[in-house]
């Protein structure tokens, strides 16, 4: 299936600090009562967005002057707990098109891998570096730049990591893996056939 | 070359290499819920395929079932009606297999697939759950994947994967009284951290895997990825074989015999290889509670809860005080002696029949403190039958307890159990995080079902082998 190449990402970014954050946060589960997952993007981190009674707190996300960030940054183990795709889903659907953060939980990267939303990992730093950058200027323009694994800003730069496999596939146009897997059908064939429990 | 059943289970699977050097790996069980499957099934719609080896999916509702008259329909939500009814309208046409409320086959989709003998070993088994390494309890490479990956299982019975590396978790000696399978694993993640397990499959052995039942296992499995491990495993053996034999999927006579030997045949070699080992000496272990927002802010029951001013890393301090501020917890003291609101025992952690057979074998004669709401949830309707042959549900009403119907309940609320307001709760549960049991300010304590039992008891945290004097339990027993 031919799809973008995820060369560069470029927007503005902004910071929601923390380590472990888990995807019971990102969307909590009673937005999860759904058959599809338009709308989600408004839910996104909404607990920690809104008192009970529904008004906005202080948040990074509810600050004017990050609206319409792209790149979201953050901490340690982002995104653990719970497998919801739900979660990326909401980042995406909230106009996010990447993360930058300390390193990520391995369900939720694959997850954002297959919606072509690269998760790039950086130095505690680095990443505090940016962060202050973006603070200080929020309409900065952040350009992750998938082939060459950087991060530029300003006149600032730093190295993150993509893992290979990730990073060939975004390069390749083939993050969603579908096309690819459905074209191996003969070999699964053969596969499942020397596997006496896949029988009927 | 001898090898792990890791790689045994991953060489059987892989079906060929991808462009981006991952593998395409056969998904040869792959079991649904009503919550991550049904923009699966829309997909799978706009793209114009269908599911290409329906036998091997299987689907049953757990995460949104009310657990008071749920047979009865529409539920009190429309939205949880209209999920159940996608679920319905997609296993019929597609033709998959579902363990429906009035089959009385219905449970958390992690107890149900042992249960009815889906789940076996040297298998490889996806499930849109992250709890989904429980059936590694039997020798199989279980793990949890997401939607877009539950299309690509549905119309491929495949999906892309990169290989994990294997650390060997050895726990060796014997466990003390009153320390549980719940504590093991609440121990390990402490010790190794949330995100320890990342990259990693997680093999559990030693003196103390060999001598659990298999639901003790399927407990330890269960809660990999509260350890940042996407799939952990036993290898199996009699206990294993012992427990699906019957089973309704599992094979019959001669067959059975040939599974049998294959799935010995599967196990790890005894020198093979792994990336890292990791030794635990099971006497070291007692019983635990968190008393954070991350399952791996654990301690014993008999410590204290830490206070940020001893921590020298600043990272950790800030996470110290973030979780305290949130648990309104005070810095240093005992954590014994909290006061609880509700009890909760059930999940695809700790949602079996042994696991309200041990408490109701100390809930016996006792009563729930006032002022505390507890509730027991069987883990699945035959869960439930089995409770109520043996007398197990009128243990816990008698107690003051409510038994429910079964569900995934206020694991983590999607269904009408919910915490209220800043409400602590007892929980024999597998994750504390903000908000996780339906209030955004609802506080969570993860424990083994006996010592949510002592907190029911006496209206606090406690250490159970006190409240139930366990010196005595071979007694009670």
């Amino acid at each position: 299936m031919a799809l973008e190449k995820i060369v560069t990402v470029t927007g503005k970014a902004v910071s929601v600090p923390g380590s472990d954050i888990d995807t019971d946060r990102i969307i909590p589960a009673r937005f999860m009562k759904c058959v599809t997952f338009d709308g989600l993007g408004e839910y996104l981190f909404y607990d920690v967005r809104h008192h009970e009674d529904g008004t906005p707190k202080t948040h990074p996300l509810n600050d004017p002057k990050h609206a319409g960030a792209s790149i979201l940054l953050s901490g340690v183990n982002f995104g653990c707990g719970s497998s919801r795709e739900h979660a990326p889903q909401a980042l995406h659907k909230a106009g996010f098109r990447a993360v930058i953060a300390q390193s990520f939980a391995e369900i939720f990267f694959g997850n954002c891998a297959t919606l072509g939303m690269p998760c790039a990992a950086a130095t505690a730093e680095d990443i505090e570096k940016l962060a202050a950058a973006v603070e200080a200027n929020p309409v900065l323009e952040v350009t992750i730049d998938v082939e060459k694994n950087r991060v530029f800003f300003g006149d600032d730069n730093f190295t993150v990591n993509i893992p290979d496999s990730a990073r060939e596939a975004f390069l390749a146009g083939q993050w969603d893996p579908i096309g690819e897997l459905l074209e191996g059908e003969a070999n699964v064939a053969n596969t499942a056939g020397a596997l006496s429990y896949m029988g009927a | 070359m001898s090898q792990s059943l890791f790689e045994k289970v991953w060489n059987a699977h892989a079906v060929r290499e991808l462009s981006n050097g991952q593998t395409q790996l056969l998904i040869g069980t792959h079991l649904i819920h009503e919550v991550t499957s049904p923009q699966a099934f829309g997909m799978l719609r706009d793209l114009g395929l269908t599911v290409k080896y329906p036998h091997r999916t299987f689907a049953t509702v757990d995460h949104i079932v009310p657990t008071q008259s749920q047979t009865v329909e529409p539920f009190a939500d429309p939205l949880a009606q209209e999920m159940i009814e996608a679920l319905r309208k997609n296993c019929a046409e597609f033709g998959i297999t579902f363990f429906d409320i009035a089959t009385g086959h219905q449970g958390i989709v992690h107890v149900v697939g042992p249960e009815q003998g889906i789940t076996q070993p040297g298998t490889t088994i996806a499930c849109g759950d992250s709890h989904t390494a429980t059936h590694g309890a039997f020798g199989a490479i279980a793990f949890g994947i997401g939607t877009t990956q539950i299309r690509d299982v549905l119309a491929t019975q495949t999906m892309a994967l990169g290989k994990m590396k294997v650390r060997r978790i050895n726990v060796d000696g014997e466990l003390p009284p009153g320390v549980y399978a719940k504590d093991v694993i609440l121990h390990i993640i402490k010790r190794l951290g949330a995100k320890g397990g990342i990259g990693y499959a997680y093999e559990y052995g030693g003196s103390v895997f060999d001598d659990f039942s298999m639901e003790e296992r399927m407990t330890v499995c269960n809660m990999s990825i509260e350890g940042g491990a996407r799939c952990g495993y036993v290898n199996p053996d009699e206990k294993t074989f012992e427990y699906l034999k019957g089973r309704p999927h599992c094979p019959e006579g001669a067959e059975w015999d040939t599974a049998v030997e294959r799935w010995k045949a599967v196990a790890s070699d005894p020198d093979c290889h792994y990336d890292d080992v990791v030794n635990i000496r099971a006497e070291d272990i007692a019983p635990s509670v968190t008393w954070g927002i991350s399952p791996d802010h654990g301690i014993f029951v008999t410590e204290s809860i830490p206070d940020p001013a001893n921590e020298s890393d600043p990272e950790k301090r800030k996470s110290i005080e973030e979780a305290l501020e949130y648990m309104k917890l005070p810095a240093g003291a005992p954590i014994a002696g909290t006061p609880v609101d509700v009890c909760f025992i059930g999940s695809c952690t700790n949602g079996r029949v042994s696991d309200f057979r041990e408490a109701a074998k100390f809930l016996k004669g006792r009563r729930v403190a006032a002022n505390v709401k507890a509730i027991a949830v069987p883990g699945s309707q035959i869960v439930d039958t089995i409770c109520k042959q043996e007398g197990i549900d009128r243990v816990f009403s008698d107690a003051g307890f409510e038994w429910r119907e079964a569900g995934c309940s206020m694991c983590l609320a999607m269904n009408p159990d919910k915490l209220v307001g800043d409400q602590l709760c007892a929980s024999s549960s597998n994750r504390n995080f903000k908000g996780r049991q339906g209030s955004p300010t609802g506080r969570t304590i993860l424990m083994s079902p006996v010592m949510v039992a002592a907190a029911a008891v006496t209206g606090h945290i406690s250490d159970a082998r006190e409240v139930f004097e366990v010196e005595n339990a071979a007694a009670v027993a």
